[in-house]
């Protein structure tokens, strides 16, 4: 086993180094060099061909994998060096003048302006204070999707009556555009901080309360015969197997469902707003603030991206089972 | 302790895509007596696993009903021995235990929670019902297995598991489908005798499934052999070599016997003349 174990750690980095360093070569190639092609001798484009080819074969065997296993191997170093080439992309596209700075500011400029917003602020608030105030509004948001949508989308998959209640609502306005019913939610609701609230709710709910419910369906019917034949009441069922078979789903939903929060975030600041992340960034572009508006956008990107890091490690110590 | 009925029972599966339906089993009536050992034997597709699950009250029959005592099991009689049972719920308890074909054990618990859950359903003290799980844990051979994550076992050891599960609810009845069937031949043994031990010692009603013609002769008091299309029960037959072994106890001795080898060769003609005849797909 703990043979097993390193066996497979050194063969992981072995083969990440291959795979980073073909990768490498291959993206040079077609991003600065490809004139270079003739001078490459038949050896080594026949390596690289079968090189190349390797990133998609069905690939050998690494301990501890299974054969044809979909999609195993690790692309992190394949994601870094996509990550960083945009970045190296815009950086020379920006200072070769290829775009003009209105519509495509440099990451240095973005950097500073990320430093005055944080310092000195924008449209009368620290970036740290618009950022406040939109993880206000959307963790509020998510928090009360998940103590809603989490048993009522459990109760949907157990109860047929939940399920005829409330299927129709949610399927009606779930495929809605938050910015169709933005105006409605506003007459309601007012213009403060309560109708942008509910806003985002309402993005957040439906793919989360959907998810439960699909985790609920997706329970082994033989966990629950063995339950209900160990002496288990109806209640414990639902609470010893379906909700813990559920649990690896409504994680899912949980991570769909603060997806739709953050994108629904920019519409809910577009009416009434003194501060907000999506408030920033509309202010910005009112006013052709390029910078602000890229950097805006960096801000909520990486935000949302922590939180979904923050999503996984839950899974992995939550749901260890899953998909086993 | 109550004998278990089935009273002319069939079950019909509807078709799948407007396919043929399937005539899982026609027109059974077999009853089970307090203290008895009945095996199953037959191919597969015989209707087994769906006799089971109506005695574990998971599916109701199409036709018939099926009662424990004066209780329904499965299926809604109008008047059954005497007591009107319209209205009254059937289905599952804990006085029938059942060791699944596939283990159906839970994933998020570990080896001795998944032994001890039943016990925690019915709310028994944690020390209480670890000590019980632990003692059948280690009748099965898993006593260094308590932590472990069902999912990383082999499939013999989730089997044990489920039987220890079974065993530790302590229910009046086992329904055990092919349990055994995922061990290797030398645990096997030792899991024959185990549950011949326990059969002796609490006088539990066992209904056990096997596809294997030896073990199904030296475990049963009753053998039913079951044929296919449609399934039904084509022979019986009365046994004692479970009574001999626990006497002498020597597992090798008995599968020996001259009696032992004749019923297994009178049992494998009656298997191949049914497969012969199209029992077999
Ligand atoms: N849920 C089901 N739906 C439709 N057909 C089924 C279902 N379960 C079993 N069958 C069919 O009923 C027959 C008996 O199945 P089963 O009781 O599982 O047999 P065994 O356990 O003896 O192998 C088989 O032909 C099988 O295909
Ligand atoms: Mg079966």
């Amino acid at each position: 086993m703990m043979a097993n174990k390193t066996l497979d750690g050194a063969d992981l980095m072995a083969d990440d180094t291959t795979n980073s360093s073909a990768r490498t070569t291959a993206e040079s190639k077609s991003a600065e060099a490809p004139v270079t092609k003739p001078a490459v001798t038949q050896t080594q484009s026949v390596t690289l061909l079968q090189r190349l080819g390797k990133l998609f074969a069905a690939g050998p065997v690494k301990p501890g994998d299974s054969f044809g296993a979909p999609g195993q191997g690790r692309s992190l170093a394949i994601s870094i060096v996509t990550a960083l080439s945009l970045i190296g992309l815009w950086f020379v596209a920006t200072s070769a003048g290829w775009v003009k700075p209105l519509f495509l500011p440099s990451p240095v400029a973005v950097v500073e302006r990320f430093w005055e917003v944080l310092t000195e602020g924008f449209a009368n608030a620290t970036l740290l204070e618009h950022t406040g105030w939109s993880m206000l509004r959307v963790f509020g948001a998510f928090a009360l999707a998940l103590v809603t949508a989490v048993p009522i989308g459990i109760f949907m998959g157990v109860n047929r009556v939940a399920r005829g209640l409330f299927d129709p609502i949610i399927e009606f306005y779930r495929p809605l555009p938050p910015l169709a019913y933005l105006p409605l939610v506003i007459i309601w609701l007012g213009i403060g901080e309560t109708s942008k609230i509910v806003l985002i709710y309402m993005a957040i709910f439906a793919p989360m309360a959907l998810s439960a419910r699909a985790g609920v369906k997706s329970v082994a019917i033989e966990q629950i015969h063995a339950a209900y034949s160990m002496g288990a009441s109806r209640w414990q069922v639902v609470r010893h197997i379906i909700l813990k078979s559920a649990l690896p789903e409504i994680l899912t939903g949980m991570r769909i469902g603060i997806g739709f929060g953050w994108t629904t975030l920019v519409a809910a600041e577009m009416v009434a707003a003194q501060a907000g992340l999506g408030f920033m960034v509309l202010n910005a572009a009112e006013f052709l603030v390029t910078d602000v508006v890229i950097m805006g956008i960096i801000v909520i990107g990486v935000i949302a991206y922590l939180f979904d890091l923050l999503m996984r490690y839950a899974e992995r110590k939550l749901v260890p089972w899953k998909g086993r | 302790m109550s004998r278990l009925q089935i009273h002319d029972v069939s079950v019909v599966y509807p078709g799948l895509n407007n396919g043929e339906e399937v005539r899982a089993l026609s027109n059974i009536n077999f009853s089970i007596e307090p203290g008895e050992f009945v095996v199953a034997l037959g191919a597969s597709g015989c209707g087994k696993t769906t006799l089971l699950s109506l005695m574990a009250g998971f599916i109701s029959p199409t036709d018939g009903y099926l009662t424990l005592g004066d209780n329904p099991v499965s299926g809604l009689p109008r008047v059954a021995c005497g007591v009107d049972l319209q209205d009254q719920i059937a289905g599952p308890g804990k006085e029938r235990g059942v060791v699944f074909q596939k283990h159906a054990l839970l994933p998020w618990l570990n080896v001795l929670e998944n032994t001890e859950f039943g016990l925690k359903l019915q709310g028994i003290g944690k020390s209480e019902r670890r000590e019980r799980a632990a003692a059948f844990l280690k009748l099965v051979g898993l006593e260094d297995f308590h932590n472990h994550p069902v999912y990383q076992l082999s499939g013999g050891m989730q089997q044990r598991v489920g039987i220890a599960r079974a065993l530790t609810n302590d229910p009046e009845m086992l329904l055990l489908d092919e349990p055994l069937g995922a061990l290797d031949a030398l645990t096997r043994e030792v899991l024959q005798e185990l549950l011949l031990d326990v059969w002796k010692e609490t006088e539990k009603m066992m209904f056990f499934i096997t596809h294997s013609v030896e073990e199904a002769l030296f475990m049963a008091s009753r053998l039913i052999i079951m044929s296919p299309r449609p399934g039904r029960i084509t022979h019986e037959f009365k046994l004692d070599f479970n009574e001999r072994f626990l006497e002498c106890r020597d597992a090798r001795k008995v599968k020996s016997m001259p009696e032992f080898i004749e019923m297994r060769e009178k049992v494998l003609s009656i298997i191949h003349g049914d497969e012969q005849s199209g029992g077999m797909h």
